[in-house]
């Protein structure tokens, strides 16, 4: 998919500066039909494609700012695009427009659970979303896991980390800390061997 | 309403620990949601969660349902508040000062040394998931299912969550 948009051609840059409404309104597009994930490639094929606003290289750039902090890749990229196109008011108005139709269709779906979770017919249904998602959510980072792995080292720092959660129940901050001390030891300025980061690759693969 | 303060705190915090995406927080999650404010049970958790896999978005504003079923309509405000705002004005900082990282020379280490890290958080929240949502050969088998066809098709995986419930409603009622 990813080669698809890349083999695409650009529009040219627009020449003024963009509206905080368009801004909106097109977060608020991307936000209101990103369904089953992927709000990377959606953000792509509008950003990059559709609009011009940024091009391969800088989405590269501000996805991988995104990766390194907390935070969701959707609202991350938008604060980040955002902020490009029009400074915090943009960076305000890409995140309301991304947010807002997920937010609406969370809250009905919190009050519908209220009324009506409890009914055989739904527990039922439920109990088969989330059988599902969990195939869902695996295969995504079972695509993701195999192209971050480098070496054995990652590999043993995903097994390490993974251990500590399930069977040693430590919590997640302190296998973040611990082990990410760790891995950000071992890629240490200077250290033994450094690759370059694979963005590409965590694009493609990333939901 | 008296529990919107700590509502706030929890998916403040639980926001700062999705580094790489959501699946990350979800084991401090049922941690803090289940097991110590009782706000929810598990299966509840389990049930909202996977429902968040079918809303368009961010694929972690299933926090506005849990919200809403701690306190309501505010409830839904203050987690969503709560869990996108300090991680967004983290990333519009970081953002602005990025190019002045670069010649950083740890910037790179974070980035490389985070990478797996990231992964290996994800896998325990899915194991943690999987734990409570696989029950019996029916669920194993559709989880199974519905992995291979997210690897081996380019069907949207929002149908896939539908066909879940589908299944689940003529093969799993109690």
């Amino acid at each position: 998919m990813s080669d698809a948009v890349a083999a695409d051609k650009t529009p040219a840059k627009p020449a003024g500066p963009v509206s905080l409404m368009k801004i909106f309104s097109v977060f608020l597009t991307i936000g209101a039909t990103s369904f089953g994930g992927g709000v990377v490639a959606y953000l792509r094929n509008s950003l990059v494609r559709e609009n011009a606003w940024l091009d391969d290289t800088e989405f590269l750039e501000l996805m991988s700012i995104s990766n390194t902090l907390p935070g969701l890749n959707a609202t991350n990229m938008s604060i980040l695009a955002g902020n490009r196109l029009r400074g915090w008011a943009g960076a305000v108005a890409a995140m309301l427009g991304m947010c807002l139709p997920g937010f609406a269709f969370m809250t009905a779906a919190g009050i519908l659970y209220g009324a009506r979770g409890d009914n055989p017919l739904v527990t039922a249904a439920l109990k088969g979303v989330a059988a599902a998602a969990v195939g869902l959510i695996a295969a995504t980072w079972y695509q993701l896991g195999r192209k971050s792995i480098r070496d054995y080292f990652d590999a043993f720092v995903i097994l390490i980390a993974v251990l500590g959660i399930v069977e040693f129940k430590l919590s997640v901050p302190i296998v973040l800390l611990g082990v990410g001390a760790i891995g950000i030891f071992h890629h240490r300025p200077g250290g033994t061997k450094s690759h370059p980061i694979a963005e590409g690759k965590w694009i493609s693969s990333l939901q | 309403m008296d529990q919107l303060p700590a509502v706030a705190r929890v998916f403040a915090y639980l926001s700062l620990l999705t580094i790489g995406g959501g699946m990350a927080a979800f084991p401090e999650m049922k941690n803090l949601v289940v097991d110590v404010h009782h706000w929810l049970t598990f299966p509840q958790l389990i049930h909202i969660y996977s429902v968040g896999q079918l809303a368009p978005g961010p694929n972690m504003m299933m926090v506005a349902a849990l919200g809403e079923r701690i306190s309501g309509l505010p409830g839904a405000f203050v987690a969503a508040a709560a869990f996108f705002i300090p991680t967004g004005i983290l990333t519009f900082v970081v953002g602005l000062i990025w190019d002045k990282l670069a010649k950083w020379p740890w910037r790179t280490s974070i980035q490389l040394g985070l990478a797996p890290v990231a992964v290996g958080l994800a896998v325990a929240g899915t194991i943690s998931l999987g734990k409570g949502a696989i029950q019996d050969w029916i669920t194993a088998a559709l989880a199974l299912i519905v992995f291979f066809a997210t690897l081996k098709t380019k069907i949207n995986p929002a149908l896939l969550i539908l066909g879940g419930a589908v299944v689940g409603a003529v093969a799993l009622r109690v």
